[in-house]
């Protein structure tokens, strides 16, 4: 599965690299919010002139993020048709029934267009800078306060964990299986809707039970080594804050403080 | 009719970060009806190397001439099937890759995804199981009740369903008790002998290549080390140890006798028959010396 970027950490030793996953966290959150808050022009630029200096900065190639997209890119084609077709307002230039393209139409269509983009940049930065391991360390840490009402942070962090160092396991074992199912004649990604149905049923039924089997091994080597949650653990890993997640953080609270101003 | 490899190089995630080059410059030819053995160090490239063999990965530059049909980086996925039915593949841990509700129809869909009829395909698969040593009831039985050595006799018989020319078995073996490790290799042996196949087969165990194959290429680093038959391959021990081979048991065995004493003129016995033979010759050598 080469293609697929998403959950994929390219090693390097960048400034974006080096920072804490804590405020790489924050700052992916609230660039999501100032993507919301931009609607108009000038506040896309300045969405996109921070985006796009934070992706040099990572020194990760933009080839990354093109691939990155690609998975989504049905959803977003249907969400910009969708409000193509059924926003309203302003000049309408073609109608049809209760369908019609308008000016205002068009215009949310490329907002929206733009705030998918850049959304999902944005946290392909984060995972291509990020090992999956410090990512749940980040929100572990992140969640903690919400420790008092008795929220299992800890599990939550441990599911998370799991989940994504499993990521890449799965998709080996996916290719594993595709191979030995186009061995026996297989044809993937070929033929009409139905053949395509059909060949899902050869891939997704090893994996299930890949991923059970899988599952209860672990579940019984945590039990064997005596794992219980809520012990309070102390980390092999630790978090450090550092100059840089500061000046990083500060950076985007002032382009938030200008979009504030430029915005309508 | 062959499979020849023409400096083949191959790239895993060409272009990529994670490039990382698995086969270099592999020259090579597999001829038709022969047994071939695979061997080397793990990661140095046999799974890999078999995978091109019926286009699963197409070299990245090279290429590579099955049966008259040239596979190159630029061959399309299409239209793979014919080759693919020619070359069956059993996979390591196959057993991990049944899917179907019953037994039969698992055997059954390799034939029918190659365009056998129905009533052939339940043909093939009725027979085939018997052939890996199942009983017949198995037949309507989940795959997924079945012990993991009867599993893995399913999903060789998945493949040999579709019948084909050429089989490759990569460790197909692994992980079964000795017993089932005999029986499913002298399957392998009976389709060589009595139906002709060519046998490409990926192993760590050096018994099974001085017993049954007639050439051996050994792989180490991506790179064709040595391509012979068993007799040149294990007569260098020193070589191999360098290459992380070892010997066959009764090799083994037959050097610890050479230390007691014991001379072998011709060359090390590679397995027991060889043994037996040559133990049989020096002692009746001995005995007659003794009368006469
Ligand atoms: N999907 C992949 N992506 C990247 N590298 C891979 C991939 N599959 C294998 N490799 C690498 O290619 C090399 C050869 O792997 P291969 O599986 O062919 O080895 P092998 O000889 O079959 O080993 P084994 O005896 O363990 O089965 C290894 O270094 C491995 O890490
Ligand atoms: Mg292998």
């Amino acid at each position: 599965m080469d293609k697929f970027i998403f959950g994929r950490f390219i090693p390097g030793e960048s400034w974006v690299h080096k920072m804490d996953p804590r405020a790489k966290l924050l700052i992916s959150f609230f660039f999501i919010l100032l993507v919301f808050f931009a609607n108009n022009v000038m506040s896309y630029v300045l969405v996109f002139a921070v985006l796009i200096s934070s992706i040099l900065l990572s020194g990760v190639s933009l080839g990354f993020f093109i691939k990155g997209i690609r998975p989504l890119l049905w959803l977003m084609v249907f969400t910009v048709i969708i409000q193509i077709l059924f926003g309203a307002g302003g000049h309408v230039y073609w109608s049809w029934g209760w369908i019609s393209i308008t000016q205002q139409g068009v215009i949310s269509a490329v907002y929206i267009l733009l705030r998918f983009l850049a959304i999902i940049m944005m946290s392909t930065l984060l995972t291509l800078t990020t090992q999956p391991l410090q990512i749940a360390d980040g929100v572990e840490e992140l969640l903690k306060p919400l420790k008092k009402i008795h929220f299992p942070v800890e599990t939550l962090a441990l599911m998370l964990s799991l989940a994504l160092r499993f990521v890449p396991t799965l998709m080996d074992e996916a290719t594993k299986i595709m191979d030995a199912q186009r061995a026996r004649g297989v044809d993937f990604g070929s033929g009409g809707v139905k053949q395509q149905v059909k060949t899902v049923v050869p891939l997704l039924i090893p994996l299930f039970v890949s991923a059970f089997n899988r599952a209860s091994d672990i579940a019984i080597a945590m039990e064997a080594r005596g794992y219980k949650d809520g012990l309070n653990r102390t980390k092999y890993r630790e978090l450090r804050w550092r100059k840089q997640d500061s000046i990083s953080g500060l950076i985007y609270v002032v382009a938030g403080v200008v979009l504030l101003f430029i915005r309508n | 009719m062959s499979i020849t490899f023409n400096k083949v190089n191959y790239f895993y995630q060409m272009n990529s970060p994670f490039q990382h080059q698995a086969l270099h410059d592999i020259n090579l030819e597999i001829k038709d009806h022969s047994f071939t053995a695979i061997i080397g160090h793990t990661g140095s490239g046999k799974s890999t190397l078999v995978q091109q063999m019926n286009a699963l990965l197409k070299p990245s530059t090279g290429f590579i001439d099955v049966d008259g049909r040239q596979i190159t980086a630029d061959t399309s996925n299409k239209n793979l099937k014919v080759l693919r039915q020619h070359v069956g593949m059993v996979f390591q841990f196959p057993e991990n890759k049944l899917f179907e509700e019953t037994v039969k129809k698992d055997v059954m869909f390799g034939p029918l995804n190659f365009g056998m009829g129905e009533a052939k395909a339940e043909a093939q698969a009725i027979k085939l199981v018997k052939e890996v040593g199942l009983d017949s009831d198995i037949l309507e039985r989940s795959p997924f009740e079945l012990s993991g050595g009867q599993m893995r006799r399913v999903a060789i018989a998945g493949v040999l369903a579709s019948d084909p020319q050429t089989l490759i078995l990569d460790e197909p073996t692994a992980g079964l008790d000795p017993r089932g490790r005999n029986e499913i290799m002298e399957l392998v042996q009976k389709l060589h002998q009595e139906q002709g196949k060519t046998i490409i087969l990926v192993t760590h165990q050096m018994e099974d290549v001085a017993k049954y194959a007639d050439q051996v290429i050994v792989m180490d680093e991506g790179q064709v080390e040595k391509i012979g038959s068993p007799q040149e391959v294990f007569s260098n021990i020193e070589w191999l140890q360098k290459h992380h081979l070892e010997l066959p048991q009764t090799t083994q065995f037959a050097i610890s006798m050479q230390k007691k004493g014991f001379s072998f003129p011709d060359h090390l016995p590679l397995n027991e028959d060889e043994l037996a033979i040559e133990l049989a010759k020096q002692i009746d050598v001995e005995g007659s010396g003794e009368l006469g």
